[in-house]
């Protein structure tokens, strides 16, 4: 209909893809920064923070990231905050990402042996000390690995943010079609972008948790 | 502009909420169990021996797990319609999530499969049970039941990941909650109504299958602890 790829259509694509990372990028500083909290959360000695923190990560967990999209941009418009794609998308894959990599590091920070408390507990260390000069060293080590595979899972769901009109390279792929109408051609290369972004990332969270596998005995 | 919320127009539509939500729940029900059969089989194949149907499974998975949902989704639907085949949206996206959850179910049966450990099959093989046996009773069951926790979150992620489907207009939850926002241009209302029904549903599936664990594996329940 509206001619052949050409070199335009993929600098387009290649623009969207750009904004997939940018959007990866937010989600991965935002849902860090606010996941790292929630994580805390979840192992505070506080029963009301603990119990806070654990209600979030269950309604989050609950709803599809598309309901959250959805909620934000449309829903928020409809009751007079009327905000942009970029930062409808931004804000709820910050909501969304806090929630799952809050769960992940939970784990890591359990995962660190309850003797290295002790321990700390032993040399008086306060509560803070503990976290920051013991505990949190180690479950770094221990969170490379999931956390870096997550970031595919944020990758891959950027493109939701193609609903709400956020130009990434999912919804640059559905504009092309639009004048093009070659769908399965445009999926093709859009589905072969996603892929080489996320495969890299793939393998090497693959290679961190061999290696940390390798080196558990020097652990413990 | 003063805050007003009115959820009884959402509320009054709960019929159609709850057509959606049960074709949420067809589509999650359809997708279980296909690929779980496919899961099977992949995970069968990816440590076979074969080396190209190992190849070939780990493609399958590799490619699946890299890839977003909505475009796979795009893929089949216009994939089936540019081969000259016609089919109901409900089935595409039958078929689409299907082939999403077969590759994370192969990835997480492969994991329980490999965590059975050698002597038991070596036992099994000095039993005289054949192939085929030792696969049924040895691995493959063993196998699932250590990874069951790990498959049952998999698939309410691939329920509420159903959401999807709505962008080939395949009618379930979310796609009803699209047409009723543009109704009654409540959206916020309705798709918090429907945020809410997604988190009953996804408790609802827990809880089934927290009972079908029971069922399916009765000397977890016996003993009482996990293996």
């Amino acid at each position: 209909m509206g001619g052949d790829l050409n070199i335009n259509h993929l600098l387009f694509l290649a623009h969207g893809a750009l904004w997939t990372v940018g959007l990866s990028a937010i989600a991965l500083v935002g849902g860090g920064t606010f996941g790292f909290l929630v994580a805390l959360g979840r192992v505070s000695s506080s029963r009301a923070v603990r119990l806070l923190a654990a209600s979030y990560v269950q309604l989050i967990q609950g709803t599809p990231l598309l309901v959250i999209m959805f909620l934000s941009f449309f829903g928020l418009a409809a009751i007079g905050f009327n905000i942009s794609p970029l930062l409808a998308a931004g804000a709820s894959m910050t909501i969304f990402v806090a929630a799952y990599l809050g769960e992940i590091w939970r784990g890591c920070i359990e995962a660190v042996p309850k003797q290295q408390w002790e321990a700390a507990e032993g040399l008086a260390l306060s509560r803070g000390q503990r976290m920051i000069k013991v505990i949190l060293p180690q479950a770094i080590r221990i969170a490379t690995p999931p956390t870096v595979g997550f970031m595919v899972q944020i990758i891959k769901n950027t493109s939701l943010a193609s609903v709400v009109g956020f130009v990434e390279l999912t919804r640059s792929g559905q504009i092309i079609n639009n004048s093009l109408f070659e769908p399965f051609i445009i999926y093709s290369i859009i589905a072969v972008v996603y892929f080489s972004l996320c495969y890299p990332l793939s393998r090497l969270s693959r290679r961190l948790e061999r290696t940390a596998l390798q080196k558990k005995p020097a652990l413990a | 502009m003063g805050l007003e919320l009115d959820f009884s127009v959402v509320l009054e539509r709960w019929r159609a909420l709850l057509d959606g939500a049960a074709l949420t729940l067809q589509l999650a029900f359809i997708a279980v169990i296909c690929g779980a059969a496919i899961g099977v089989f992949g995970a069968i194949g990816r440590r076979g021996g074969n080396a190209l149907v190992e190849r070939l499974c780990g493609a399958y998975v590799e490619a699946i797990r890299n890839t977003p949902l909505l475009v796979q989704i795009f893929l089949v639907y216009f994939g089936l319609s540019s081969l000259g085949l016609k089919f109901s949206a409900f089935t595409v996206a039958a078929v689409a999530l299907t082939i999403n959850v077969g590759a994370y179910t192969t990835e997480i049966m492969r994991a329980g499969f490999d965590s059975i450990h050698k002597g038991q099959i070596e036992a099994a093989e000095g039993l005289g049970l054949s192939r085929a046996q030792i696969y049924w009773h040895v691995i493959i069951w063993p196998g699932i039941e250590r990874v069951y926790p790990a498959l049952t979150s998999q698939f309410v992620l691939l329920m509420l990941a159903s959401s999807v489907t709505s962008q080939i207009s395949a009618e379930e939850l979310t796609a009803v909650a699209n047409y009723i926002q543009s109704e009654t241009y409540r959206s916020f209302e309705t798709y918090i109504v429907v945020a809410f029904i997604y988190i009953a549903l996804s408790f609802v599936m827990r809880f089934g299958f927290w009972l079908l664990g029971l069922a399916l594996f009765p000397r977890r329940r016996r003993l009482g602890t996990p293996l």
